[in-house]
């Protein structure tokens, strides 16, 4: 025992560190959430009292309603985006490892980079509009940015330029792996490109589809750097995110208890989408064995 | 007719794809551009533009001279602090998880798939959710604030990806080949030392260009726990957009923003194979 002490320290303590932070940090939050907590934690029970402040706040509505809005265009148009780009590389291009290469770039570069970037190209003053206006077109307008009920779509755009190549990457294997007899068998029967997408080569993606879609919404629900160097929630509060609530609560207005609320809010959004996904990999899982 | 029509179509996929590439360079190709124009120019028309002369004097000054809240030593301290986090922390949640990886899949212990389970769901918890919880176990070590606490932190998270990485890939080796090894007298750390880690360079590098990437840049951490002169560059590059917000400088900004960026670019250019691997991998999760 004394013998093999060291290779026992070597693989549980970090393993051990890792799992005890995962549970501990998470009942902590919950329990914070549940205190009345202010500048400092304190214990004390409010019940449920900070989730309902939360979710009255203007704050946390905006935030919400935003996180629909930016999760589901986001997603559709980023997955849209990555899969006609698959399908397009997939057609034995030349160039296609350089092509691949571009649309897979921004996913090595900081959100901050990216929201900063973007910042200056969707800014009017400075990027697009000002261009355009340069050039002779006056009357062009493009000032999403300062505008309160169109500037989530900023947020929006850069996200699809930032991860669509991850969506494609994926389509890309998973088109690359589809059966090949099926293919020729479609071809013997007659079926046309089209045909043989939709019909053939499409249905077999679409569980590729839905991990694509579960990884790009929990990107989306956790999404905070993107819009602090974007927006930094503006203009006022119209592009607000969650995850900048939770930010604003427990570091600018030091009300931990709330923030905490928040957090946990985060948590339970997340798990709306993960614990079907969880169940519906298991069925499939089941399945493939018992087939 | 049906060869028109299919040339036609190539053309048209080409099109298509060469568009689309070029906007996904624009930005890119505007920050460069930028950081070669002067701030004046900037300011005479839009940050869309040719520089009329070359102003390499935007690189010099973005590296040493602006100033962040009263500072004035460019980028470069903030760069060191990035390096400073993400080198010993790329190293340390990579070794650990090789280990750790190695003991799940080939040596199997009891509670094994427990303990593996539990590390992997940090791949979904929130930082959010960590958030007061590392604030007040920073400030009671006396690590708030400082680049010891960041790299313990991104150690310790970075766990739960670097196992799952080193775990899948072990997965894949023979049983036998550790069985004949212990009968031969050789223990944990002898077969790890000579046979494992001879056998990990591919997940290695994959586990350590990801790593890389994603303490580089992570920018949450950095601008809770570390203020001023201690921060990473992602929070520099936010603090410094906030101090010039009433004189713009566009061209150093943007100089700052290349240097910023460049490490993990460069790392994509020459490993990008791997770094998508890690980013498949992930996702099979």
């Amino acid at each position: 025992m004394i013998r093999r002490l060291p290779e026992i320290l070597t693989i549980w303590v970090p393993l051990l560190l890792s799992a005890a932070h995962l549970i501990a940090f998470t009942l902590w939050t919950i329990w914070i959430s549940f205190t009345p907590s202010t500048l400092v934690p304190v214990t004390g029970w409010v019940g449920l009292r900070n989730y309902s402040s939360v979710a009255a706040s203007r704050n946390w509505q905006i935030a919400f309603d935003n996180l629909l809005l930016f999760g589901s265009a986001f997603v559709l148009l980023s997955l849209a985006t990555g899969l006609i780009l698959a399908i397009l590389l997939d057609q034995r291009i030349r160039g296609e490892n350089v092509l691949r290469s571009i649309f897979l770039y921004p996913l090595a570069v900081s959100f901050v980079v990216t929201g900063t970037v973007w910042s200056w190209l969707l800014n009017p003053g400075l990027g697009i509009q000002k261009l355009v206006h340069d050039l002779g077109w006056t009357s062009f307008r493009f000032d999403w940015l300062i505008d309160r009920d169109m500037a989530i779509w900023t947020i929006v755009i850069a996200a699809i330029w930032q991860s669509s190549g991850f969506a494609m990457a994926l389509f890309l294997a998973g088109l690359r792996s589809v059966d090949a007899d099926l293919i020729k068998a479609a071809q013997i029967d007659g079926a046309g490109p089209v045909r043989m997408y939709r019909r053939v080569i499409l249905p077999t993606l679409w569980p590729i589809t839905i991990t694509v879609i579960v990884i790009q919404l929990q990107f989306a629900i956790s999404t905070f750097d993107l819009v602090r160097a974007l927006t930094n929630g503006g203009p006022g509060i119209a592009t607000q995110l969650p995850a900048l609530v939770v930010y604003d609560l427990m570091f600018q207005r030091s009300l931990l208890g709330r923030g905490a609320a928040a957090a946990v809010l985060m948590l339970l959004i997340l798990l709306a989408v993960l614990l079907p996904y969880a169940a519906w990999r298991y069925l499939q899982r089941r399945r493939a064995i018992h087939a | 007719m049906r060869d028109r029509s299919f040339a036609s179509s190539r053309i048209l996929i080409y099109l298509i794809v060469s568009l689309v590439a070029a906007a996904w360079l624009a930005p890119l190709a505007v920050v460069v551009l930028n950081s070669l124009r002067t701030n004046e120019e900037i300011a005479q028309g839009s940050m869309i533009g040719w520089p009329q002369h070359l102003a390499w004097s935007n690189y010099a000054a973005a590296w040493s001279g602006f100033c962040v809240a009263e500072t004035c030593a460019g980028i470069r301290p903030y760069m060191l602090n990035s390096a400073l986090v993400t080198i010993p922390a790329t190293i340390f949640s990579t070794l650990l998880g090789a280990v750790a990886g190695y003991a799940i899949s080939l040596w199997r212990f009891r509670g094994d798939s427990w303990i593996y389970g539990i590390v992997t769901l940090g791949i979904f918890l929130p930082q959010q959710m960590r958030l007061l919880p590392w604030t007040i176990v920073l400030r009671d070590t006396g690590l708030m604030n400082t680049l010891t606490g960041l790299v313990l932190i991104h150690t310790i998270q970075g766990l739960s990806f670097t196992v799952l990485f080193c775990r899948n890939y072990y997965v894949a080796i023979p049983q036998e080949l550790i069985r004949a090894a212990r009968i031969d007298g050789a223990g944990f750390f002898r077969i790890f030392w000579r046979i494992i880690l001879p056998l990990s360079p591919p997940i290695l590098v994959v586990t350590v260009i990801w790593q890389f990437t994603h303490i580089w840049n992570e920018f949450l951490y950095g601008v809770t726990f570390t203020t001023g002169q201690q921060q990473p560059v992602t929070a520099a590059l936010i603090a410094l957009s906030a101090a010039v917000a009433d004189i713009p400088q566009h061209g150093v900004q943007s100089a700052a923003v290349m240097i910023a960026a460049l490490p993990t670019l460069l790392i994509y250019l020459i490993g990008g194979k791997y770094f998508v691997r890690g980013l498949t991998a992930g996702a099979v999760k």
